[in-house]
């Protein structure tokens, strides 16, 4: 007796062909970065369609925010949305509030918080290329990485007591002075620094077989980028030249030299992961001179005089967005005429990213759909909130 | 005594008593090597791994394979049951069984057969027997991904590994291993690698193909024993765990044992190819069949640290990278080596 | 012609890199290991380090600001406003203290260590020290409980409390009677006002919104 059976089908209804399989790739699956499902079609290693599944880690940040008792309440809630990344969310929260309450903080706590969103970036690229390595086999890079990485949240520890949950940038200023030591522990860190990042380079980036596995492969062309609203190293790595560090200067940038890294296709084609992962490994470098530039010239000044000591806006709303090491990262406040928030929106700039994974992962191999997802650089946390 | 003495001069009792110093060496070797990666994977990475049990922790690889002894031997239910279970012991025969033709010393080779070499490569491609068998009886997509890929990963890197035995084959003039290594006595200058005991001339020339294809060789076998950058079967980025997803328990252990076995057997290949096999590197200084036992685990255990050390310094390739290597570089030149090590040996 | 000098160049690139890479593999091999062996070697933490809470009881006014400051709602006080003939003693700011607090429970299983609870406290007894090792098998005993006023003690208080609230409303109404007692006599009108005052019951829609 024939059976007939039903053909099977992708959960977005797109009936397979006989030789395609459908493959869940995560949540629990050691290179979606978290928890990130992916229902990959595939055509033997090809991979046909990706459709990614979302919301495993979705915590109700946004509602949470609305529920507090203050405005200052949000900034642990906030540092937990993007936890690799966390000095850079309060930053962009922080931006949005002083926006809102229309406060105008000193140069110092300006400085300080570049110093620190500079240091941040560098801990998130630094896990962002590591982690790549590992999806690429190569364990080693990650691990010196992690290393230095580790360096850096000394220096934050130091400074406000936590490593990776700060709850450092206040409304209005922040939550410590830097401790005395901190200058000169920076400039060590800098110094011994360079000498991983050119490490790493030679025996990540350049290596042949790394090369290999990244030219060419999931490319991002220009047009397709914007169109997406991709942001951050994504945008950048397809030689889009836009920073808004440069392109909408907030705090105090512009006082800084430094260039925007933007990638030029060295190994293949502009926009392929090789240069995302590129564009991150130099921006690092661009990082270490905004820090170099800013603990010299660092001014003085109380870094907690402007906090409020009750914070009742006016209602209105306010926008605040910062580039962040994975690209813009917005916080939308609403206040109403009361000491919480009426509404907090986020623009996650990793979930914005990941959109663009199904087109540009068509037709890849199941081994570059692993390198893309890597080069997009997703934090789960942020992606759900 | 007497009686002793008879029972050791059967033949079948005599073969069963040589067949347990492989599986004695085996043993000990992989608790070693288990260790030896450990440790060298720390290092490299400036960490420090074990250290609790035993000096430096020296303990800790026994201990690994009391938790995997203890371990539930999980069967998935979606699992062919018989094909699951034997899988990994097919898959450690095929290794075990080349162990027989290996020339441990001078004075000792569990089968000097003639055709030493050949049987070797025949038997350890049993191997991907098993590692089919597991991927398809585990019924797990990645289990599946990660067999086909091995199976087609060292049937085409067997052709340019078999390629660069038979340019040494035709050098030497004989397949039988442990004559291959007699022919290599007498210092390092007589080593394959440094043109064998030739004539000056010919040895000179001998050189840059047996280097080419003492290189060929060497990422032919990391390729058969589905190590990085080759390894792609167990691609745990990609395929979780290949083949061995489902495995749990002492049939997981079973695994890593004929995964490290298979690492010695293809080093000690390569040292007995180009490296002289049990020689000593002083002619007969330190010679003598226990010397010789020392100096050839001493080489294969270099080049299993050759292995883990390049290992945790490159990344994994493609699928089709991993095919054009095989196809495309390493079969052209064994080809073109053989071409010419066949010039070399008529002039 | 190009496509062989790519070949050979891939190969020579492959090889070259490879070398680089074991070259820098190798030399990190003999360089010093960095990591410590934690149970037995332990870090160094900073002064600022923000870890386990520690709260000084002795000092709490039972203000409840901290409570008010945590995001996570962590901080359960129970508080009572003690009759000021009741001497509560003082903080070692000098404050004076007026108010039981029969119950100051962390639950630091919720805690987020944002630290945010130090700050608004006015004696300053809440602090973060840096213990970080606190792990629990069972997880009420991470609930912990600050407040050192036994179930007896919080009995007597709570006597206290009641007979001063009976004294005062004793005194309320006399004090009020006394009040009613002067406007009648004064106004000497039908005294048909009172009954009006207290029947009213409290409307459905003014419940407390205060939590
Ligand atoms: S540290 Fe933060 S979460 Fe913990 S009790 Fe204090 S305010 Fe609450
Ligand atoms: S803020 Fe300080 S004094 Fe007030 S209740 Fe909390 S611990 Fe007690």
């Amino acid at each position: 007796m024939i059976e007939t059976l039903e053909k099977p089908k992708t959960s977005t209804g797109k009936t397979l062909r006989t030789e395609e399989m459908i493959v869940n790739m995560g949540p629990q699956h050691p290179s979606t970065h978290g928890v990130l499902r992916l229902e990959v079609v595939l055509d033997g290693e090809i991979v046909t369609d990706v459709i990614p599944h979302l919301g495993y880690l979705h915590r109700c940040f946004e509602k949470h925010c609305e529920h507090m008792t203050s405005y200052q309440q949000v900034i642990p809630y906030v540092d937990r949305m993007d936890y690799v990344a966390s000095m850079t969310n309060e930053m962009a929260y922080v931006v949005a509030a002083e926006k809102l309450l229309k406060i105008e903080v000193c140069d110092r706590v300006h400085y300080i918080r570049i110093i620190m969103a500079e240091l941040q970036r560098i801990a998130s690229h630094l896990i962002a290329i590591g982690t790549f390595g590992i999806d690429m086999g190569a364990f080693t890079p990650f691990l010196y990485y992690f290393r230095d990485r580790e360096k850096i949240l000394e220096l934050f520890e130091m400074t406000c007591g936590a490593r990776l949950l700060y709850n450092y940038m206040w409304i209005g200023g922040l939550s410590h002075d830097i401790p005395p030591q901190f200058v000169e522990k920076t400039k060590e860190f800098i110094v011994g620094f360079k000498k991983t990042l050119q490490e790493v380079n030679d025996l990540l980036n350049y290596n042949e077989i790394f090369i290999k596995r990244t030219a060419n492969v999931g490319i991002l062309p220009k047009d397709l980028a914007i169109n997406y609203a991709c942001s951050g190293p994504m945008l950048r790595g397809s030689g889009v030249n836009w920073d808004l560090r440069r392109d909408d200067p907030y705090t105090m940038y512009d006082k800084f030299e430094w260039d925007v890294i933007v990638g030029k296709g060295e190994m293949g084609t502009v926009g392929d992961v090789w240069d995302r992962n590129m564009v991150r490994q130099l921006e690092m470098w661009e990082s270490l001179r905004i820090i170099e530039q800013a603990i010299a010239t660092l001014p003085e000044g109380d870094v907690s005089k402007a906090i409020p000591k009750r914070i009742r806006p006016v209602p209105g709303d306010a926008y605040g967005r910062v580039e962040g090491p994975r690209g813009e990262l917005g916080v939308y406040i609403i206040a109403e005429d009361s000491v919480t928030p009426y509404r907090i929106k986020a623009r996650a700039p990793a979930f914005v990213n990941l959109s663009v994974i199904t087109e540009i992962s068509k037709g890849a191999m199941l081994a570059d759909l692993v390198a893309i997802m890597g080069s997009i650089d997703i934090v789960l946390g942020e992606v759900d909130r | 005594m007497n009686e002793l003495k008879l029972l050791l001069e059967n033949p079948i009792v005599m073969s069963v008593l040589l067949a347990f110093v492989p599986i004695v060496f085996i043993l000990v070797y992989a608790l070693v090597t288990l260790y030896g990666e450990m440790k060298v994977a720390a290092h490299i990475q400036n960490r420090l791994a074990y250290m609790e049990n035993g000096w430096h922790g020296t303990l800790q690889p026994f201990a690994d394979i009391l938790k995997l002894l203890q371990k539930e031997d999980i069967i998935p239910t979606a699992a062919d049951k018989f094909l699951f279970s034997l899988a990994p012991y097919l898959v450690f025969v095929g290794t075990y069984a080349s162990f027989a033709v290996l020339p441990f010393s001078s004075g000792f080779i569990g089968s000097n057969i003639d055709l030493g070499i050949l049987y070797l490569v025949a038997a350890s491609s049993l191997v991907v027997v098993g590692l089919l068998m597991s991927g398809w009886a585990s019924n797990n997509k990645w289990s599946l991904f990660g067999s086909l890929r091995s199976a087609a990963q060292i049937v085409s890197y067997e052709i340019p590994g078999v390629l660069a035995i038979l340019g040494v084959v035709m050098v030497l003039g004989t397949m039988n291993m442990q004559t291959m290594t007699q022919m290599q006595d007498g210092g390092i200058q007589n080593w394959l690698i440094f043109g064998g005991n030739f004539a000056l001339g010919q040895k000179l020339a001998l050189i840059p193909f047996m280097f080419i294809l003492f290189v060929i060789y060497l990422l032919s076998s990391m390729a058969e024993v589905n190590r990085t950058p080759f390894d792609l079967p167990e691609a745990e980025s990609e395929l979780v765990q290949g083949y061995n997803t489902e495995y749990s328990g002492m049939k997981f252990a079973i695994f890593y044992l004929a995964e490290y076995a298979n690492l010695f057997l293809v080093s000690a290949v390569v040292v007995i190819l180009f490296f002289g096999g049990w020689t000593s590197p002083f002619g007969s200084f330190m010679g003598g069949p226990v010397w010789s036992a020392f100096w050839f685990i001493m080489k294969g255990m270099f080049f299993v640290f050759v292995n883990i050390w390049l290992r945790w310094t490159l990344p994994r390739l493609r699928v089709d990278q991993l095919m054009y290597v095989s196809w495309k570089v390493l079969t052209p030149f064994a080809l073109f080596c053989i071409i010419a090590i066949g010039f070399i040996m008529v002039v | 012609m190009t496509a062989l000098t790519t070949y050979f160049n891939d190969i020579y690139r492959s090889v070259s890199s490879t070398m680089t890479g074991m070259r820098i593999t190798f030399k990190q091999m003999i360089s010093p290991t960095v990591t410590i062996q934690y149970p037995h070697v332990k870090m160094k933490m900073p002064d600022r380090v923000r870890n386990r809470l520690f709260m000084n009881f002795d000092d709490c006014i039972g203000c409840e600001l901290c409570a008010k400051a945590c995001p996570v709602d962590c901080i359960d006080i129970e508080v009572m406003k003690a009759p000021p003939t009741e001497s509560l003693g003082e903080t070692s700011t000098g404050q004076k203290k007026r108010i039981y607090v029969t119950k100051f429970d962390i639950d630091i299983a919720k805690c987020c260590y944002c630290g945010l609870c130090v700050y608004p406290c006015p004696t300053e007894c809440l602090k973060m020290t840096d213990v970080y090792e606190f792990s629990e098998y069972d997880r009420s005993n991470l609930i912990y409980n600050f407040g050192t006023m036994s179930p007896s003690e919080v009995e007597t208080a709570k006597i206290k409390v009641k007979q001063y609230d009976e004294e005062q409303t004793a005194k309320k109404a006399a004090a009020a009677a006394q009040a009613a007692a002067a406007k009648a006599a004064a106004a000497a009108v039908p005294p048909t006002a009172a009954p009006v005052q207290n029947a009213p019951p409290q409307s459905l829609d003014s419940t407390p919104t205060q939590q």
